[in-house]
């Protein structure tokens, strides 16, 4: 190898490492009085976790049915992920910052040190900072661990008849319609990890649309992990009544530690008669260190019901982070000519493990699925996209178009394609397309010769790659989705 | 006055296999040379030794622009040191629209020189006047960087490239190849109005035909690794008649 070759590898190595430090910028921790359940899980601890949160009886009854269910059900191993056995018993299922017991009333009340938190992640919890800046205007319910902090635009939302509130508050305040829509799309025994959620869910959003309401701004949820071993295992309700509009966001990001992180969700989508629900998530959990140390295991389990005619779902989601990603979120069409959307993209990077995908299940009859799936591997990243289609039997001319595309950096990383494709209707009309790529040597030189350093070059290679994907998020958070998406890729070429 | 652009018996390999065999070559500001030589003479090689192409290992020798040495320098830095390569298959970037990528690469080297990036709208009223000059469509700024383009509009776009990006040493790779006469005689055009006397200039090429339309001062003679004879324009018009046989034959012997 010629000595320039040598001293440029070096050179990339070194910035690299400089990089490293900052690379997770959200990887800070809060030092803040918790109080937790005690370690591990069993009744007594649901029980714990529903009194704290005075909970009414039919809910107790509820979680302590899903755990139940759940002790007769094993782990999902089909998943192409590897990670050594968790141990439920050495967790902890509730952590809440203490001075959240006083149930502060206004942003006032709530501890300075929570809200320095949110302002070094740069979620806005001031009303007045929103509207101050030239930003539209985003609704957040910030949950810190198990809780929800604070909730912002809540009286401007109410004025539209919109709830958007934490879901604890709702259990609360609006206990009809959480009981009413309640896993009735996520079934408490879906799969063991809902089942586990059902069980010890602390909080998450909740958000009711009335009939014929276009929600007036984009609502959001923003997570935070901060104790360390202790699983999220966040609940979110979102029911759109008919002909109404709503998009929301969730982020995520927790600090880097050495141990890894549970992290289990549960999302419900309703949408009734030509109502439409556009959901996106940017998933950035800690995804561990360059040599696959720490990190979030992120099973979550997302569901979107299509429950009445002309209803219309899309899920976009941009999943940087977590070291293993188990996720599909997924739409039922249920109703006649109903709509579900998936638009994706996975980066792996280092060691992080994804298999992530779809389901889009076709009932109602003239119902159409698009599937838009961009995978990334770089360093010793798996990435696999698991899609499902379905058609029954009377969802007579069904539609469905799926494009996988991969792409890989370098020679260490994997990807990995795998679609199910199922009909009993001789009317359906399903197309799939897929396409493995690799960064050339010859581009990322012609980037380099136009003055680009390669890690730019490659985030520039990457983001062309996935602009299908990034168009379809709201704008607010396109530009910063196309910024993560150079920063997962850090280190990725040298 | 110091040669703007100076190679000193440079020696190239490629993996165990020496390309370059002690090239010299030294061009001052404000002129346009020109290499011709046969297939496999080392003209790919002596383009991507100086853009500073991994796998091509300088075993000997020293490239120079302005006196400073490029030999241990990367790619992006040579061209924030104010070199060009247009390439002779420029590349595809699906999803990135040239007007990206034009922005990126100008922002990127004028962020290197420590010069401010510039802001978009003025970025735009920079490149739509570049690109009206080489007769460029508005809607070639707004396509993914060479994705379909025909043979013709990846060469214009490359002289595009280097009008927006004003290198001090500009290479040209080929740049005739696959062109029909009307594409050459608009590239030639746009090659030709950025001569001046701030600006080296060094054009590869195997015909003689480019050069009726880029006039260069001086012709060089690749073969075998080496510049084997240098003189006047006439020279390439002689080598038309006569083809490359003569100067193949000289360095076997």
């Amino acid at each position: 190898m010629s000595q320039a070759k040598e001293t440029i590898e070096k050179e990339t190595v070194d910035k690299v490492q400089s990089l490293a430090g900052e690379k997770y910028k959200y990887g800070f921790s809060t030092d803040i009085d918790s109080e937790k359940a005690p370690k591990g899980l069993n009744e007594d601890i649901i029980r714990f976790i529903s009194a704290k949160k005075e909970e009414p009886e039919w809910l107790l009854e509820w979680r302590l049915d899903a755990f139940e269910r759940w002790l007769t059900m094993s782990e999902p191993d089909w998943a192409m992920v590897n990670y050594p056995q968790i141990d439920y018993q050495d967790l902890y299922y509730y952590s809440a910052p203490k001075s959240m017991d006083d149930r502060p009333e206004s942003l006032d009340e709530v501890d300075p040190e929570l809200l320095r938190t949110y302002e070094k992640l740069g979620i806005p919890l001031f009303e007045q900072e929103v509207l101050a800046g030239v930003k539209n205007r985003v609704a957040v319910d910030a949950v810190f661990d198990s809780v929800s902090v604070a909730t912002t635009f809540k009286e401007e939302l109410a004025a539209a008849g919109v709830i958007f509130c934490s879901f604890s508050e709702a259990v609360k305040d609006h206990p009809d319609l959480v009981k009413k829509y309640l896993g009735t799309v996520v079934p408490k025994s879906d799969n063991y990890f809902t089942a586990l959620n059902s069980a010890v869910f602390s909080d998450g959003s909740f958000v009711y649309i009335p009939p014929n309401t276009r929600c007036p701004m984009e609502l959001s949820t923003y997570f935070r992990i901060n104790e360390p071993n202790t699983g999220q295992f966040e609940r979110t309700l979102l029911i759109a009544d008919k002909g109404s509009y709503v998009s929301y966001l969730e982020g995520c990001t927790a600090p880097m530690r050495d141990e890894n992180q549970l992290h289990a969700a549960v999302v419900e989508l309703v949408a009734l008669e030509d109502a439409e629900i556009k959901y996106s998530t940017v998933q950035n959990w800690y995804p561990g260190d360059e040599e696959g140390r720490g990190g979030i295991y992120n099973f979550v389990t997302k569901r979107g019901d299509c429950r009445e005619n002309n209803a219309k779902i899309s899920w976009t989601q941009v999943e940087t982070g977590s070291a293993v990603t188990w996720k599909y979120p997924s739409c039922i069409l249920r109703g006649d000519n109903t709509v579900g959307e998936f638009y994706s993209i996975a980066i792996g990077n280092n060691h992080q493990q994804i298999d992530s995908g779809t389901k889009m299940i076709h009932l109602g009859k003239n119902t159409s699925s698009r599937i838009i799936s961009k995978g990334i591997s770089a360093g010793k990243s798996s990435n696999a996209y698991r899609g499902q289609v379905s058609v029954h039997r009377k969802a007579d001319k069904a539609r469905n178009f799926t494009q996988c595309d991969s792409l890989l950096i370098g020679d260490t990383c994997s990807a990995h394609t795998v679609p199910y494709i199922e009909t009993k209707n001789p009317s359906a009309i399903l197309e799939h397309e897929a396409t493995t790529s690799k960064i050339s040597d010859d581009q990322l030189f012609y980037c380099q010769q136009r003055g680009l350093d390669a890690e730019e070059a490659v985030s520039l290679i990457v983001n062309g790659f996935c602009k299908d994907v990034l168009q379809h998020l709201p704008m607010e958070f396109a530009v910063e989705a196309q910024k993560l998406v150079g920063i997962s890729l850090e280190g990725s070429v040298g | 006055m110091s040669a703007l652009l100076e190679i000193k018996n440079l020696h190239v390999s490629v993996g165990e296999t020496e390309i370059l065999k002690g090239l010299n070559l030294s061009i001052s500001a404000g002129e346009v040379h020109a290499i011709m030589g046969p297939n496999g003479s080392g003209k790919s090689t002596l383009s991507y030794v100086l853009a500073g192409r991994d796998g091509y290992e300088i075993t000997q020798g020293d490239i120079l622009l302005n006196g400073v040495s490029l030999a241990e320098m990367n790619p992006e830095d040579r061209a924030i040191a104010g070199l060009f390569l247009a390439f002779q298959y420029p590349l595809e970037i699906p999803g990135v629209t040239n007007m990206t990528f034009l922005k990126t690469s100008v922002n990127a080297v004028r962020r290197g020189r420590g010069e401010d990036e510039m802001d978009a709208a003025s970025f735009l009223r920079f490149v739509r006047d570049k690109a009206k000059a080489l007769r460029l469509d508005d809607d070639m700024l707004k396509r993914p960087l060479n994705v379909g383009f025909s043979g013709g509009e990846k060469k214009r776009n490359e002289i595009l490239q280097m009008s927006v990006l004003e290198p001090t040493m500009a290479i040209l790779d080929e740049t005739d190849s696959g062109l029909d006469i009307d594409a050459l005689k608009t590239v030639a055009e746009g090659v030709s109005a950025m001569r001046d006397a701030q600006r080296g200039m060094l054009v590869i090429t195997h015909y003689q035909r480019l050069l009726d339309y880029i006039k260069p001062d001086i012709v060089h003679i690749l073969a075998g690794g080496q510049i084997v004879k240098t003189g006047s324009p006439e020279l390439a018009l002689e080598l038309e008649k006569s083809g490359y046989a003569d100067y193949i034959g000289e360095v076997v012997a």
